[in-house]
Protein backbone atom coordinates (compact mmCIF):
# COMPACT_ATOMS: atom_id res chain seq x y z
CA UNK A 1 0.00 0.00 0.00
CA UNK A 2 1.12 3.44 -0.80
CA UNK A 3 1.63 5.94 1.97
CA UNK A 4 -1.46 7.42 3.62
CA UNK A 5 -0.75 10.89 2.27
CA UNK A 6 -0.67 11.85 -1.38
CA UNK A 7 1.35 15.00 -1.28
CA UNK A 8 1.80 14.94 -5.05
CA UNK A 9 -1.67 16.47 -5.48
CA UNK A 10 -0.47 19.56 -3.62
CA UNK A 11 2.39 19.85 -6.09
CA UNK A 12 -0.04 19.54 -8.95
CA UNK A 13 -2.14 22.41 -7.60
CA UNK A 14 0.79 24.43 -6.34
CA UNK A 15 -0.05 27.60 -8.35
CA UNK A 16 -3.49 27.62 -6.74
CA UNK A 17 -1.96 27.56 -3.26
CA UNK A 18 0.59 30.23 -4.14
CA UNK A 19 -2.10 32.50 -5.53
CA UNK A 20 -4.33 31.73 -2.55
CA UNK A 21 -1.56 32.64 -0.14
CA UNK A 22 -0.95 35.87 -1.99
CA UNK A 23 -4.66 36.70 -1.98
CA UNK A 24 -4.92 36.00 1.76
CA UNK A 25 -1.93 38.23 2.48
CA UNK A 26 -3.17 40.98 0.18
CA UNK A 27 -6.65 41.02 1.70
CA UNK A 28 -5.25 40.87 5.24
CA UNK A 29 -2.87 43.80 4.70
CA UNK A 30 -5.63 46.00 3.30
CA UNK A 31 -8.04 44.99 6.08
CA UNK A 32 -5.50 45.56 8.86
CA UNK A 33 -4.63 49.04 7.61
CA UNK A 34 -8.18 50.10 6.77
CA UNK A 35 -9.61 48.45 9.90
CA UNK A 36 -7.08 50.21 12.15
CA UNK A 37 -7.84 53.62 10.59
CA UNK A 38 -11.58 53.01 10.82
CA UNK A 39 -11.18 51.82 14.40
CA UNK A 40 -9.22 54.97 15.28
CA UNK A 41 -12.02 57.15 13.89
CA UNK A 42 -14.66 55.15 15.78
CA UNK A 43 -12.65 55.01 19.00
CA UNK A 44 -11.99 58.75 19.03
CA UNK A 45 -15.61 59.47 18.09
CA UNK A 46 -16.78 57.22 20.87
CA UNK A 47 -14.87 59.33 23.40
CA UNK A 48 -15.67 62.73 21.89
CA UNK A 49 -17.31 65.08 24.37
CA UNK A 50 -18.04 68.75 24.62
CA UNK A 51 -19.08 70.79 27.62
CA UNK A 52 -21.68 73.09 26.16
CA UNK A 53 -24.52 73.71 23.78
CA UNK A 54 -24.82 72.41 20.25
CA UNK A 55 -21.63 70.31 20.20
CA UNK A 56 -22.46 68.60 23.47
CA UNK A 57 -25.72 67.28 22.05
CA UNK A 58 -24.37 66.72 18.56
CA UNK A 59 -21.49 64.60 19.81
CA UNK A 60 -23.65 62.61 22.16
CA UNK A 61 -26.61 61.84 19.90
CA UNK A 62 -25.12 62.05 16.39
CA UNK A 63 -21.66 60.59 17.08
CA UNK A 64 -21.43 58.61 20.31
CA UNK A 65 -24.74 56.78 20.15
CA UNK A 66 -24.53 55.67 16.51
CA UNK A 67 -21.00 54.41 17.13
CA UNK A 68 -22.12 52.46 20.20
CA UNK A 69 -24.95 50.96 18.21
CA UNK A 70 -22.63 50.04 15.36
CA UNK A 71 -19.99 48.48 17.61
CA UNK A 72 -22.62 46.55 19.51
CA UNK A 73 -24.17 45.21 16.29
CA UNK A 74 -20.87 44.18 14.75
CA UNK A 75 -19.60 42.50 17.89
CA UNK A 76 -22.92 40.81 18.51
CA UNK A 77 -23.27 39.15 15.08
CA UNK A 78 -21.05 36.57 13.33
CA UNK A 79 -18.51 37.85 10.82
CA UNK A 80 -19.63 35.08 8.48
CA UNK A 81 -23.16 36.46 8.43
CA UNK A 82 -21.81 39.99 7.92
CA UNK A 83 -19.81 38.83 4.90
CA UNK A 84 -22.89 37.20 3.37
CA UNK A 85 -25.01 40.24 4.13
CA UNK A 86 -22.56 42.57 2.46
CA UNK A 87 -21.81 40.39 -0.54
CA UNK A 88 -25.32 39.27 -1.38
CA UNK A 89 -27.43 42.16 -0.10
CA UNK A 90 -25.49 45.40 0.31
CA UNK A 91 -23.08 45.20 -2.62
CA UNK A 92 -25.74 44.38 -5.26
CA UNK A 93 -27.68 47.37 -4.00
CA UNK A 94 -24.71 49.75 -4.25
CA UNK A 95 -22.98 48.42 -7.36
CA UNK A 96 -25.36 47.15 -9.98
CA UNK A 97 -25.37 47.38 -13.82
CA UNK A 98 -29.02 48.53 -13.98
CA UNK A 99 -29.74 50.59 -10.87
CA UNK A 100 -26.75 50.66 -8.51
CA UNK A 101 -26.97 53.40 -5.89
CA UNK A 102 -23.23 54.05 -6.07
CA UNK A 103 -22.09 52.75 -9.43
CA UNK A 104 -24.13 51.43 -12.36
CA UNK A 105 -23.63 50.54 -16.01
CA UNK A 106 -20.74 48.64 -17.54
CA UNK A 107 -18.31 49.74 -14.87
CA UNK A 108 -20.51 48.12 -12.27
CA UNK A 109 -20.61 44.89 -14.27
CA UNK A 110 -16.86 44.96 -14.62
CA UNK A 111 -16.30 45.56 -10.90
CA UNK A 112 -18.76 42.88 -9.86
CA UNK A 113 -17.25 40.21 -12.08
CA UNK A 114 -13.59 41.09 -11.52
CA UNK A 115 -13.45 42.23 -7.92
CA UNK A 116 -16.87 41.38 -6.47
CA UNK A 117 -15.83 38.85 -3.85
CA UNK A 118 -12.62 40.71 -3.00
CA UNK A 119 -14.39 44.04 -2.49
CA UNK A 120 -17.12 42.44 -0.37
CA UNK A 121 -14.68 40.48 1.77
CA UNK A 122 -12.39 43.46 2.35
CA UNK A 123 -15.31 45.75 3.17
CA UNK A 124 -16.92 43.25 5.55
CA UNK A 125 -13.70 42.42 7.40
CA UNK A 126 -12.69 46.09 7.61
CA UNK A 127 -16.05 47.13 9.02
CA UNK A 128 -15.89 44.22 11.43
CA UNK A 129 -12.35 44.74 12.67
CA UNK A 130 -12.91 48.50 12.94
CA UNK A 131 -15.44 47.80 15.68
CA UNK A 132 -12.98 45.67 17.63
CA UNK A 133 -10.10 48.08 17.02
CA UNK A 134 -12.23 51.01 18.24
CA UNK A 135 -12.46 49.29 21.62
CA UNK A 136 -8.67 48.83 21.63
CA UNK A 137 -8.18 52.53 20.90
CA UNK A 138 -10.73 53.52 23.50
CA UNK A 139 -9.04 51.45 26.19
CA UNK A 140 -5.60 52.65 25.08
CA UNK A 141 -6.56 56.31 25.16
CA UNK A 142 -8.28 55.94 28.52
CA UNK A 143 -5.26 54.16 29.99
CA UNK A 144 -3.09 57.27 29.63
CA UNK A 145 -2.91 59.28 32.85
CA UNK A 146 -5.29 62.26 32.89
CA UNK A 147 -2.40 64.49 33.91
CA UNK A 148 -0.94 64.07 30.43
CA UNK A 149 -3.89 65.59 28.66
CA UNK A 150 -4.32 68.21 31.39
CA UNK A 151 -0.70 69.29 30.97
CA UNK A 152 -1.10 69.47 27.21
CA UNK A 153 -4.44 71.31 27.31
CA UNK A 154 -3.10 73.77 29.89
CA UNK A 155 -0.42 74.74 27.36
CA UNK A 156 -3.18 75.78 24.96
CA UNK A 157 -3.08 72.66 22.76
CA UNK A 158 -6.43 71.68 21.26
CA UNK A 159 -8.07 68.32 21.91
CA UNK A 160 -6.96 66.94 18.55
CA UNK A 161 -3.39 68.27 18.89
CA UNK A 162 -3.23 66.66 22.34
CA UNK A 163 -4.52 63.39 20.95
CA UNK A 164 -2.02 63.34 18.10
CA UNK A 165 1.09 64.55 19.91
CA UNK A 166 0.65 63.40 23.49
CA UNK A 167 -1.98 60.68 23.94
CA UNK A 168 -1.80 58.45 20.86
CA UNK A 169 2.01 58.09 20.76
CA UNK A 170 1.89 56.83 24.34
CA UNK A 171 -1.27 54.79 23.90
CA UNK A 172 0.05 53.17 20.72
CA UNK A 173 2.77 51.31 22.60
CA UNK A 174 0.22 49.80 24.94
CA UNK A 175 -2.12 49.00 22.06
CA UNK A 176 0.44 47.13 19.98
CA UNK A 177 -0.17 43.68 21.53
CA UNK A 178 -3.97 43.80 21.09
CA UNK A 179 -3.58 45.34 17.62
CA UNK A 180 -1.23 42.47 16.76
CA UNK A 181 -3.80 39.94 17.96
CA UNK A 182 -6.38 41.69 15.84
CA UNK A 183 -4.17 41.44 12.75
CA UNK A 184 -3.71 37.72 13.38
CA UNK A 185 -7.47 37.31 13.74
CA UNK A 186 -7.94 39.06 10.39
CA UNK A 187 -5.56 36.67 8.63
CA UNK A 188 -7.48 33.69 10.00
CA UNK A 189 -10.95 35.15 9.55
CA UNK A 190 -10.26 35.96 5.91
CA UNK A 191 -10.77 32.21 5.30
CA UNK A 192 -14.51 32.84 5.72
CA UNK A 193 -14.43 34.75 2.43
CA UNK A 194 -14.02 31.46 0.57
CA UNK A 195 -17.76 31.08 1.06
CA UNK A 196 -18.40 33.97 -1.34
CA UNK A 197 -15.87 32.65 -3.82
CA UNK A 198 -12.79 34.70 -2.99
CA UNK A 199 -9.84 32.69 -4.31
CA UNK A 200 -7.77 32.77 -1.14
CA UNK A 201 -6.14 29.92 0.79
CA UNK A 202 -9.21 28.16 2.10
CA UNK A 203 -10.77 28.37 -1.37
CA UNK A 204 -7.68 26.69 -2.82
CA UNK A 205 -8.00 23.84 -0.34
CA UNK A 206 -11.69 23.53 -1.06
CA UNK A 207 -11.02 23.31 -4.80
CA UNK A 208 -8.41 20.59 -4.40
CA UNK A 209 -10.48 18.57 -1.96
CA UNK A 210 -13.42 18.82 -4.33
CA UNK A 211 -11.37 17.53 -7.25
CA UNK A 212 -9.78 14.56 -5.47
CA UNK A 213 -12.04 13.92 -2.50
CA UNK A 214 -8.87 14.17 -0.40
CA UNK A 215 -9.05 16.27 2.72
CA UNK A 216 -5.94 15.73 4.82
CA UNK A 217 -3.43 17.08 2.34
CA UNK A 218 -5.06 20.34 1.23
CA UNK A 219 -6.33 21.37 4.65
CA UNK A 220 -3.11 20.44 6.46
CA UNK A 221 -1.21 22.39 3.82
CA UNK A 222 -3.18 25.57 4.28
CA UNK A 223 -3.10 25.12 8.06
CA UNK A 224 0.68 25.19 7.93
CA UNK A 225 0.64 28.23 5.63
CA UNK A 226 -1.75 30.14 7.95
CA UNK A 227 0.39 29.15 10.90
CA UNK A 228 3.59 30.43 9.27
CA UNK A 229 1.91 33.73 8.35
CA UNK A 230 0.62 34.29 11.89
CA UNK A 231 3.97 33.32 13.43
CA UNK A 232 5.77 35.81 11.21
CA UNK A 233 3.19 38.44 12.08
CA UNK A 234 3.54 37.99 15.83
CA UNK A 235 7.34 38.06 15.52
CA UNK A 236 7.00 41.36 13.67
CA UNK A 237 4.72 42.79 16.39
CA UNK A 238 7.17 41.72 19.09
CA UNK A 239 9.98 43.40 17.19
CA UNK A 240 7.94 46.62 17.03
CA UNK A 241 7.15 46.40 20.74
CA UNK A 242 10.82 46.10 21.61
CA UNK A 243 11.74 49.02 19.39
CA UNK A 244 9.01 51.32 20.72
CA UNK A 245 9.33 50.05 24.28
CA UNK A 246 12.76 51.63 24.75
CA UNK A 247 11.40 55.08 25.57
CA UNK A 248 8.64 53.79 27.85
CA UNK A 249 8.90 55.73 31.05
CA UNK A 250 8.05 55.14 34.72
CA UNK B 1 -5.18 90.70 36.28
CA UNK B 2 -7.48 88.07 37.81
CA UNK B 3 -10.93 88.81 39.18
CA UNK B 4 -12.97 86.05 40.78
CA UNK B 5 -16.54 86.71 41.86
CA UNK B 6 -18.70 84.30 43.85
CA UNK B 7 -17.01 81.26 42.28
CA UNK B 8 -18.89 78.05 43.02
CA UNK B 9 -18.08 74.47 42.14
CA UNK B 10 -20.27 71.46 42.72
CA UNK B 11 -19.70 67.81 41.87
CA UNK B 12 -23.12 66.26 42.18
CA UNK B 13 -24.07 66.88 45.77
CA UNK B 14 -20.56 67.79 46.93
CA UNK B 15 -20.14 71.54 47.25
CA UNK B 16 -16.40 72.09 46.80
CA UNK B 17 -16.29 75.87 46.34
CA UNK B 18 -18.98 77.95 48.02
CA UNK B 19 -18.37 81.44 46.75
CA UNK B 20 -14.79 82.57 46.33
CA UNK B 21 -14.09 86.27 45.77
CA UNK B 22 -10.65 87.59 45.09
CA UNK B 23 -8.67 90.04 42.99
CA UNK B 24 -5.12 89.34 41.97
CA UNK B 25 -3.07 92.21 40.58
CA UNK B 26 -0.34 92.07 37.98
CA UNK B 27 3.01 90.90 39.40
CA UNK B 28 1.34 89.82 42.60
CA UNK B 29 2.39 86.52 44.17
CA UNK B 30 -0.49 84.87 45.98
CA UNK B 31 -0.09 81.71 48.00
CA UNK B 32 -3.17 79.60 48.65
CA UNK B 33 -3.03 77.45 51.76
CA UNK B 34 -5.55 75.27 53.51
CA UNK B 35 -6.28 71.71 54.63
CA UNK B 36 -6.54 68.95 52.03
CA UNK B 37 -10.01 68.76 50.54
CA UNK B 38 -10.61 72.44 51.24
CA UNK B 39 -10.99 73.21 47.53
CA UNK B 40 -7.74 75.08 46.94
CA UNK B 41 -6.63 72.92 44.00
CA UNK B 42 -10.12 73.07 42.52
CA UNK B 43 -9.97 76.86 42.78
CA UNK B 44 -6.69 76.91 40.86
CA UNK B 45 -7.98 74.50 38.20
CA UNK B 46 -11.07 76.65 37.67
CA UNK B 47 -8.80 79.58 36.78
CA UNK B 48 -7.60 77.96 33.54
CA UNK B 49 -10.79 76.06 32.87
CA UNK B 50 -9.46 72.58 33.66
CA UNK B 51 -12.47 72.48 35.96
CA UNK B 52 -15.65 74.16 34.89
CA UNK B 53 -17.08 76.63 37.38
CA UNK B 54 -20.67 75.82 38.40
CA UNK B 55 -21.50 79.43 39.11
CA UNK B 56 -19.88 82.83 39.51
CA UNK B 57 -17.41 84.65 37.34
CA UNK B 58 -13.71 84.44 36.57
CA UNK B 59 -12.12 87.21 34.52
CA UNK B 60 -8.47 86.98 33.56
CA UNK B 61 -6.90 89.89 31.71
CA UNK B 62 -10.35 90.99 30.55
CA UNK B 63 -11.41 87.53 29.31
CA UNK B 64 -14.28 85.75 30.99
CA UNK B 65 -12.99 82.23 31.58
CA UNK B 66 -16.29 80.50 32.25
CA UNK B 67 -18.14 81.98 29.29
CA UNK B 68 -19.05 79.05 27.00
CA UNK B 69 -18.12 81.13 23.95
CA UNK B 70 -14.61 81.95 25.13
CA UNK B 71 -11.69 80.33 23.28
CA UNK B 72 -10.25 78.36 26.19
CA UNK B 73 -7.24 77.23 24.16
CA UNK B 74 -6.20 80.81 23.41
CA UNK B 75 -6.68 81.74 27.07
CA UNK B 76 -4.71 78.74 28.33
CA UNK B 77 -1.83 79.65 26.04
CA UNK B 78 -1.38 82.74 28.23
CA UNK B 79 -1.62 80.87 31.57
CA UNK B 80 1.18 78.56 32.62
CA UNK B 81 0.33 75.66 34.90
CA UNK B 82 2.64 73.48 36.97
CA UNK B 83 1.29 70.26 38.44
CA UNK B 84 2.01 68.34 41.59
CA UNK B 85 3.05 65.28 39.60
CA UNK B 86 5.01 67.22 36.93
CA UNK B 87 3.13 65.59 34.04
CA UNK B 88 6.05 65.79 31.65
CA UNK B 89 5.47 63.93 28.39
CA UNK B 90 7.45 60.71 28.93
CA UNK B 91 7.82 59.89 25.24
CA UNK B 92 9.58 63.16 24.48
CA UNK B 93 13.01 64.51 25.38
CA UNK B 94 13.31 67.58 27.58
CA UNK B 95 13.77 69.75 24.49
CA UNK B 96 10.72 68.27 22.77
CA UNK B 97 8.66 68.81 25.94
CA UNK B 98 9.56 72.49 25.78
CA UNK B 99 9.13 73.17 22.07
CA UNK B 100 5.94 71.21 21.34
CA UNK B 101 3.37 73.78 22.46
CA UNK B 102 5.22 76.86 21.13
CA UNK B 103 5.43 75.17 17.72
CA UNK B 104 1.89 73.76 17.74
CA UNK B 105 0.06 76.64 19.37
CA UNK B 106 2.13 79.76 18.68
CA UNK B 107 3.35 78.39 15.33
CA UNK B 108 6.97 79.23 16.09
CA UNK B 109 9.54 77.70 13.79
CA UNK B 110 11.61 74.93 15.30
CA UNK B 111 14.66 77.23 15.39
CA UNK B 112 12.83 79.95 17.31
CA UNK B 113 11.30 77.44 19.72
CA UNK B 114 14.67 75.80 20.39
CA UNK B 115 16.23 79.19 21.16
CA UNK B 116 13.50 79.93 23.71
CA UNK B 117 13.84 76.45 25.19
CA UNK B 118 17.61 76.74 25.59
CA UNK B 119 17.28 80.10 27.30
CA UNK B 120 14.71 78.71 29.75
CA UNK B 121 16.67 75.55 30.47
CA UNK B 122 19.66 77.74 31.22
CA UNK B 123 17.47 79.69 33.60
CA UNK B 124 16.31 76.61 35.52
CA UNK B 125 19.84 75.22 35.45
CA UNK B 126 19.16 72.19 33.27
CA UNK B 127 20.67 73.05 29.91
CA UNK B 128 22.87 69.96 30.17
CA UNK B 129 19.74 67.77 30.35
CA UNK B 130 18.28 69.07 27.10
CA UNK B 131 18.40 65.66 25.39
CA UNK B 132 17.48 63.61 28.45
CA UNK B 133 14.12 61.89 28.84
CA UNK B 134 11.91 62.64 31.85
CA UNK B 135 12.48 59.21 33.42
CA UNK B 136 16.22 59.96 33.55
CA UNK B 137 15.66 63.02 35.76
CA UNK B 138 15.10 63.39 39.49
CA UNK B 139 11.77 64.72 40.72
CA UNK B 140 13.21 68.17 41.33
CA UNK B 141 14.73 68.28 37.85
CA UNK B 142 11.45 67.11 36.31
CA UNK B 143 9.55 69.86 38.07
CA UNK B 144 12.06 72.48 36.92
CA UNK B 145 11.61 71.23 33.35
CA UNK B 146 7.84 71.44 33.84
CA UNK B 147 8.20 75.06 34.95
CA UNK B 148 10.36 75.80 31.91
CA UNK B 149 7.80 74.08 29.68
CA UNK B 150 5.06 76.36 31.00
CA UNK B 151 7.31 79.44 30.66
CA UNK B 152 8.06 78.56 27.04
CA UNK B 153 4.59 79.81 26.15
CA UNK B 154 5.51 83.20 27.68
CA UNK B 155 2.48 83.24 29.97
CA UNK B 156 1.11 86.28 31.76
CA UNK B 157 0.22 84.26 34.83
CA UNK B 158 1.74 81.14 36.34
CA UNK B 159 -0.45 78.72 38.31
CA UNK B 160 1.27 76.25 40.63
CA UNK B 161 -0.68 73.29 42.02
CA UNK B 162 1.32 72.02 45.01
CA UNK B 163 4.53 72.02 42.97
CA UNK B 164 6.70 70.52 45.70
CA UNK B 165 4.30 68.08 47.35
CA UNK B 166 5.48 65.06 45.36
CA UNK B 167 9.18 65.76 45.93
CA UNK B 168 11.65 64.26 48.35
CA UNK B 169 12.47 66.87 51.00
CA UNK B 170 16.01 67.47 49.76
CA UNK B 171 14.72 68.31 46.26
CA UNK B 172 12.18 70.92 47.35
CA UNK B 173 14.71 73.73 47.61
CA UNK B 174 15.84 73.74 43.98
CA UNK B 175 12.24 74.10 42.77
CA UNK B 176 11.41 76.86 45.26
CA UNK B 177 14.54 78.74 44.19
CA UNK B 178 13.34 78.76 40.57
CA UNK B 179 9.91 79.96 41.68
CA UNK B 180 11.43 82.67 43.83
CA UNK B 181 13.44 83.96 40.87
CA UNK B 182 10.27 84.09 38.81
CA UNK B 183 8.50 86.06 41.54
CA UNK B 184 11.37 88.53 41.70
CA UNK B 185 11.15 89.04 37.96
CA UNK B 186 7.58 90.23 38.40
CA UNK B 187 5.62 87.18 37.23
CA UNK B 188 2.01 87.07 38.41
CA UNK B 189 1.80 83.83 40.38
CA UNK B 190 -0.91 81.84 42.14
CA UNK B 191 0.67 79.09 44.22
CA UNK B 192 -1.24 76.38 46.04
CA UNK B 193 1.31 75.15 48.54
CA UNK B 194 2.10 73.60 51.88
CA UNK B 195 5.49 75.36 52.02
CA UNK B 196 4.83 77.93 54.71
CA UNK B 197 8.42 79.18 54.51
CA UNK B 198 7.96 79.99 50.83
CA UNK B 199 4.62 81.67 51.50
CA UNK B 200 6.14 83.81 54.23
CA UNK B 201 9.23 84.77 52.30
CA UNK B 202 8.02 85.22 48.73
CA UNK B 203 4.30 85.89 48.62
CA UNK B 204 2.60 89.27 48.69
CA UNK B 205 -0.60 87.79 49.99
CA UNK B 206 -1.78 84.55 51.54
CA UNK B 207 -5.27 83.12 51.12
CA UNK B 208 -6.44 80.57 53.65
CA UNK B 209 -9.18 78.45 52.06
CA UNK B 210 -11.26 76.11 54.16
CA UNK B 211 -14.56 74.36 53.39
CA UNK B 212 -14.77 76.06 50.01
CA UNK B 213 -14.48 79.68 51.08
CA UNK B 214 -11.65 82.11 51.77
CA UNK B 215 -11.62 82.10 55.57
CA UNK B 216 -8.86 84.61 55.90
CA UNK B 217 -6.50 86.58 53.72
CA UNK B 218 -3.81 89.18 54.06
CA UNK B 219 -0.07 89.63 54.04
CA UNK B 220 1.92 86.59 55.11
CA UNK B 221 2.75 88.39 58.38
CA UNK B 222 -0.96 88.79 59.13
CA UNK B 223 -2.23 85.36 58.09
CA UNK B 224 0.74 83.26 59.17
CA UNK B 225 1.93 85.46 62.00
CA UNK B 226 -1.25 86.68 63.64
CA UNK B 227 -4.22 84.70 62.32
CA UNK B 228 -7.59 85.95 63.53
CA UNK B 229 -9.71 82.87 62.74
CA UNK B 230 -9.74 79.88 65.02
CA UNK B 231 -9.66 77.54 61.98
CA UNK B 232 -6.57 79.28 60.58
CA UNK B 233 -4.81 78.97 63.92
CA UNK B 234 -5.83 75.33 64.09
CA UNK B 235 -4.46 74.64 60.60
CA UNK B 236 -1.20 76.48 61.20
CA UNK B 237 -0.64 74.59 64.46
CA UNK B 238 -0.84 71.35 62.54
CA UNK B 239 1.49 72.29 59.68
CA UNK B 240 4.13 74.41 61.39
Amino acid sequence: MNSFFHWEIIGEYLPLFVEGTWMTIKAAIICVIAGTCWGLVLGVGRLAEARHGFWKHFLRYAVQWPIRFYVSFVRGTPLFVQILLIHFALMPMLINPSDGLLISGDLAREIRSQYGAFASAVLAITLNSGAYVSEIFRAGIQSIDRGQSEASRSLGMTYLQTLRKVILPQAFRRMLPPLGNNAIAIVKDSSLASAIGLAELAYAARTVSGAYARYWEPYLTISVIYWVITLLLSAFVQHLERRLGKGEAR
Amino acid sequence: MIQVKQLQKQYGSAHILRGIDCDIKESEVVCVIGPSGSGKSTFLRCLNGLEEASDGEIIIDGIKVNDPRVDLNALRATLGMVFQRFNLFPHMSVLENLIMAPMQVKKLSRREAVLVAEKLLQKVGLLDKIDAFPNQLSGGQQQRVAIARALAMEPKVMLFDEPTSALDPELVGEVLTVMKTLAEEGMTMVVVTHEMGFAREVSDRVLFIDQGIIMEQGTPQQVLGAPTHERTRDFLRKVL
